[in-house]
């Protein structure tokens, strides 16, 4: 009887699941409460709210659609050839063949920070690329356990999954800044119009209820995007049954990552939910654990060190 | 992959496709009626070893496996420069049903073991008169075939890959997509 050593855990796919239930709800939640406030006040802040949906969606499907080129030319990465990094490419060779999905292309950004990304909205367009600082620190094994991670969020689709979740936090964002601007600008234009004396209000509740959604989809999406790289830590290490091989990496990398200075750090921020490791000083736990997008290191090795007496068994 | 998998971000290993490879003494016998390529008689089973004490367990056992019965096979185990593991058989020429037999004897103990997922490929060896080597590679995930011809220095002989993928087609299952015709460099048995 073959048998099998792959053992879900239940556990973060359901703390996953009730995270993207809570989005779900609370996208649904402003949509009602934007439809109760516009029919409340019959007044016209639907240009506005039409015009952010619009504009958000734009934005999301414009980061989907064009990720690997934003993120390449984000980096400064360029693609190479597999005679131009054989091993990188001969690894990366292996690891679809154990995993049976499509090659993604391979890129090498000319930075000392050690770090690995993917990014494509689906695994035919998906590129993996890996800096020449994390080239330089690892050895092939841990290379390969970062590769492996990386080839899990392309087969998690995490893009797309990421921009979808984003797309409420984006609109109430907009939303938010709309409703300031046309409190500014327009607000002492339309002080002695009676026609349209409900403005004032609508605007002022459509800005809180944006603030507040806002929030909370922020939040949402971080403690999603923490739970995607668990997930793509765990289908990494038991694609090729290394787990201790990419703690060993993350360890060197969390290591390496405090060490450089802080000006590459922050050229790094706008890219961090794709990242391997975040760029970021991880100095102050208390407050950034609820707003990084990334689980701890001690999460993450514990997790790793779990799969690793599971495999033993 | 199903959408709540894609939602909840899980994926599985992949299991093994074992039953393809008995196809080979047939596409062997037509390989050298049409080209002239004879089996070297040495094949290999490639897997990336899990880290742990059940896998060292496993490997130990087929090495064991291996190496009893009367016709006795010569088996050798090496690791690449990728740090996967090439268990390599070596019959006479001629057996390739014995050679077939033993690298599914290796495929099932891993896949009892738990450690299917962990199969990457297998390999047989061929040459010709001439002297070219020719290596028909068997993708355990996908259940297909591709030819590999290494040349000196790290080259390919496309040309000859695809004059065997026309000649052995119909034996076997080649692999439709080019781009998972991975070389593998230095492969023993080659």
């Amino acid at each position: 009887m073959v048998r099998t050593r792959y053992a879900p855990d239940r556990g973060l796919q359901a703390r996953m699941g009730l995270t993207l239930f809570l989005l779900g709800l609370v996208f649904v939640a402003f949509v009602i409460a934007l439809v109760f406030i516009l029919i409340a006040f019959k007044v016209g802040a639907g240009a506005i709210i039409f015009f952010a949906v619009i504009l958000g969606g734009g934005l999301a499907f414009g980061s989907l659609f064009w990720s690997d080129k934003i993120a390449l030319r984000a980096s400064g990465a360029k693609e190479v050839s597999p005679a131009e990094a054989p091993q990188l490419h001969g690894i990366i060779d292996r690891l679809c063949a154990l995993a049976d999905m499509p090659k993604p292309r391979v890129a090498i950004a000319q930075a000392d920070m050690p770090n690995a990304f993917a990014t494509g909205r689906n695994s035919k367009n998906a590129v993996v690329c890996v800096t020449t600082g994390l080239l330089r620190r690892l050895d092939d094994k841990e290379l390969e356990g970062v590769l492996a991670h990386e080839m899990s969020h392309v087969a998690h689709k995490d893009v797309v999954v990421m921009t979808v979740a984003s797309f409420l936090g984006i609109v109430a964002g907009l939303l938010v800044r709309f409703a300031f601007y046309s409190e500014l600008f327009g607000g002492d234009r339309r002080g002695g119009n009676n026609n349209n004396g409900g403005a004032l209000p609508v605007l002022l509740i459509v800005l809180l209820v944006s603030a507040v959604v806002y929030a909370i989809s922020f939040l949402l999406i971080r403690l999603l995007s923490r739970y995607r790289e668990l997930a793509a830590d765990r289908a990494g290490a038991l694609l090729t049954g290394q787990p201790s091989a990419l703690a060993s990496a993350l360890t060197k990398v969390s290591g390496a990552m405090s060490a450089i200075p802080t000006r590459d750090l922050r050229e790094a921020q706008a890219l961090n939910a794709f990242y391997f490791a975040p760029a970021l000083k991880a100095d102050t736990v208390t407050l950034s654990t609820i707003f990084s997008t990334h689980p701890s290191l001690e999460r993450r090795l514990q997790q790793l060190s779990e799969i690793s007496a599971q495999l033993g068994r | 992959m199903g959408f709540l998998d894609t939602l909840l971000g899980r994926t599985k290993p992949v299991p093994p496709k074992l039953d393809a490879l008995f196809s080979l003494p047939t596409a062997a016998v037509t390989l050298q009626a049409a080209m002239g390529f004879v089996p070297t008689g040495s094949g290999s089973v490639c897997f990336r070893a899990a880290e742990g004490r059940a896998f060292h367990d496993i490997e130990a056992e087929v090495r064991e496996l291996l190496s009893m019965g009367e016709e006795a096979a010569r088996v050798e185990v090496t690791r690449d420069s990728y740090g996967f593991t090439w268990l390599v058989c070596r019959h006479s020429s001629d057996d390739m049903e014995a050679l077939v037999t033993d690298l599914h004897a290796v495929n099932i103990s891993l896949a009892e073991g738990g450690f299917g997922p962990q199969l990457l490929c297998t390999l047989v060896g061929f040459t010709d008169s001439a002297g070219r080597k020719l290596g028909i590679v068997y993708l355990y995930k996908r259940g297909t075939f591709y030819p590999f011809a290494p040349q000196a220095g790290e080259h390919r002989d496309n040309a000859l890959e695809l004059e065997v993928r026309g000649n052995i087609g119909s034996d076997l299952p080649i692999e439709a997509d080019l781009s998972r015709w991975f070389p593998v460099w230095g492969a023993p048995g080659l």
